[in-house]
């Protein structure tokens, strides 16, 4: 009999022995003499290939807190920003908002790291993230990508402002560098949220992989602009033009949801999430869309803010009626067990009328 | 060391819940309520961070006779339910930390000193086992007794079986003992009893295979659990698409109005705050 190893969590007085004892009782006492408890509204549907398992849902819910989606969106904003500020630096040649910009990335890394880590349930061990890399963790690549955005945006930033103060061109050029690597980092970290929800197993998740890191991308993209023209930039062109193509897209997106007749995709489209879902998508799609077009040829400043007000609270909500219909997706026991819902009801009258016999026949 | 299984023949359960009982003390798994539910027996509801083993309570029609009940009583079907440890795990693969790890006797095991509780893993398993403990942070699951394993134990549940309706053993001389078992139940007339282990699908099989009777479904066992790293293909080519937009709509449109801009004033463009 070799020893037992060290628990320390372990109840005193566990033991082999004890093992033992507990499959003796079992062996007497477990024998079950009459029907169980049976609370108001019992019966309750029994347990079949029709009814599931008393309608227990098979997978959990995701657990992530009110964080993650705010993180979803912040990510997605600082993401673009970065890659605008790169083009309106080098190719627009708008320094102003090449420098907004990347404030705007820079403190968007910031605020994604808090918002991660005030999520963990151990915030402590937020560096265990970085212990391995993991190519097949959407989860573990993205803690690197925001890792590596984080800091070349921050030290994209932080020469913005030596250079600004002190002009100095060595820092300038570093500036340039750091700000090359945040966007080349900005690319996969604006839009991989996506990846990371939908290679999951909660149905309606997994079901759009091919549109959700599109779809969620777009959306930073519409945030990030509006973010920056808030921030006086609302005379720029090319941000409106962006603004109108990442709208075009969310509105495309709209329209594919809508017109998805998969009833694994319902709680995109029904209930308190389908609404939520419905309100963020006309939101960001079809009213920044109208309202920029507006814009472009009115130049009216008003309308070109009120697209970007719809943007921003578009994408928010957009990420949090996508985390609602996950949890709503995952209580749905029929999808994993591929029970269609008419079965069911079916199954429950007849189960009901069953129940009605047995006791007939007891009493 | 070989590579171990679990065979739980749910056609000997008498639904006594030692195992839950010795899974909880071996452990020291925190209690999860005491709360009726009023689904027959089964007042535990499913497996989850506090609840490694939990036996379900199968309801059916009064069946008289072979694997039946009395004629006024509904006839039950136990299992004891339990984490899979799939060969192609969706919690292992999505780990970030690396906490999650595959040990020398081929289960899935969290390392409880290593988990930060990101809970990505509880969305990561198709068989909705692991969760996160809100009150402790970490995610939690059953350990396959990793501990006992190492000293050439028994698993606590599998020892505690009053009617060894839990199997432990070689997983090769497992799988070949239901087989055996299988015949034996349906040479006696149960020919609804079936082996669940879904080795057709991405997870290629499991560490812990039940035999049930009738369809799996009714155990809330799902028909075609996937790993979800299957959709990765998927996610990442859509994730390029995205960012080959946005870098070439934002070059684009910064082309198209550093162009215009020569011919207009340069206030459209530059003074943004004007």
């Amino acid at each position: 009999m070799s020893t037992l190893p060290e628990n320390r969590d372990r109840v005193p007085g566990v033991s082999e022995a004890r093992l033992a004892e507990i499959r003796r009782e079992a062996e007497s006492r477990g024998v079950i003499k009459a029907e169980g408890i049976r609370p108001p509204g019992a019966p309750f549907p029994k347990a079949s290939v029709e009814t599931g398992y008393y309608g227990i849902p098979l997978l959990k819910q995701p657990q992530w807190k009110w964080e993650v989606p705010l993180y979803f969106f912040v990510g997605g904003a600082a993401g673009s920003a970065a890659v605008i500020s790169s083009m309106a630096q080098w190719v627009g040649r708008d320094p102003e908002l090449a420098r907004d910009a990347r404030l705007v990335a820079a403190t968007g890394a910031v605020v994604s790291t808090g918002l991660l880590i005030s999520d963990l349930g151990r915030p402590a061990r937020f560096l265990n993230m970085l212990r391995v890399f993991k190519a097949q963790s959407p989860m573990s690549l993205g803690a690197w990508t925001l890792a590596a955005f984080g800091t070349f945006s921050g030290a994209a930033a932080f020469a913005q402002f030596a250079a600004d103060y002190f002009g100095s061109a060595p820092v300038r050029i570093l500036g340039n560098i750091a700000q090359a690597f945040s966007t080349a980092f900005a690319l996969p970290f604006h839009n991989y949220t996506g990846v990371l929800i939908g290679a999951t197993a909660i149905p309606v998740w997994n079901e759009n992989i091919k549109m959700l890191p599109l779809h969620f991308g777009m959306s930073g993209v519409n945030a990030g602009v509006s973010i920056l023209e808030l921030l006086g930039h609302d005379r720029c062109g090319a941000l409106n033009t962006l603004g109108i193509a990442a709208s075009a897209v969310e509105t495309f997106e709209g329209i594919h949801i809508e017109s998805n007749r998969n009833p694994v995709i319902e709680p995109l489209k029904h209930g308190a999430t389908g609404w939520a879902t419905r309100v963020g998508g006309v939101l960001s799609g079809p009213v920044p869309l109208a309202l920029r077009l507006i814009s472009a040829f009115t130049k009216s400043r008003n309308v070109r803010r009120a697209a970007s007000w719809s943007s921003i609270a578009g994408s928010l909500i957009t990420r949090y009626a996508w985390m609602e219909a996950g949890k709503a997706s995952a209580r749905n026991w029929r999808l994993p067990l591929e029970t269609p819902e008419k079965a069911a009801r079916k199954e429950q009258g007849r189960v009901g009328q069953e129940f009605e016999h047995i006791k007939e026949q007891a009493s | 060391m070989s590579v171990t299984a679990f065979l739980t023949d749910s056609t000997l359960c008498i639904g006594c819940k030692a195992c839950e009982v010795a899974c909880k003390e071996w452990n020291g798994v925190t209690e999860d309520g005491l709360d009726w539910s009023g689904y027959s027996y089964d007042n535990t509801g499913a497996v989850g961070a506090s609840t490694w083993r939990h036996v379900k309570f199968v309801e059916n029609a009064p069946e008289p006779g072979l694997g039946g009940n009395a004629p006024d009583m509904n006839s039950w079907a136990f299992s004891s339910d339990v984490c899979k440890h799939c060969e192609e795990a969706g919690c292992l693969e999505a780990c970030p930390t690396g906490s999650i790890v595959r040990t020398e006797f081929g289960g899935v095991f969290v390392q409880p000193d290593v988990c930060n509780g990101c809970s990505y893993c509880v969305v990561a398993c198709p068989f909705g086992v692991v969760a996160r403990n809100e009150k402790d942070g970490r995610a939690f699951k059953c350990t396959f007794c990793y501990d006992r394993q190492k000293e050439g134990l028994t698993p606590a549940c599998a020892k505690a079986c009053p009617t060894e309706s839990i199997k432990f053993g070689e997983i090769d001389d497992l799988r070949l003992r239901a087989q055996e078992r299988l015949k034996e139940l349906h040479a006696r007339g149960m020919d609804d009893a079936r082996m669940y282990d879904p080795t057709d699908t991405s997870v290629k099989g499991t560490h812990a295979f039940f035999i049930v009777r009738g369809d799996p479904r009714s155990y809330n066992l799902p028909p075609k659990p996937e790993v979800p790293t299957i959709y990765l293909k998927d996610g990442w080519k859509s994730s390029a698409l995205g960012a080959g937009m946005l870098l070439a709509g934002s070059l684009i449109a910064f082309l198209a109005s550093a162009r215009g801009s020569n011919g207009h004033s340069s206030k459209t463009l530059r003074n943004g705050r004007g």
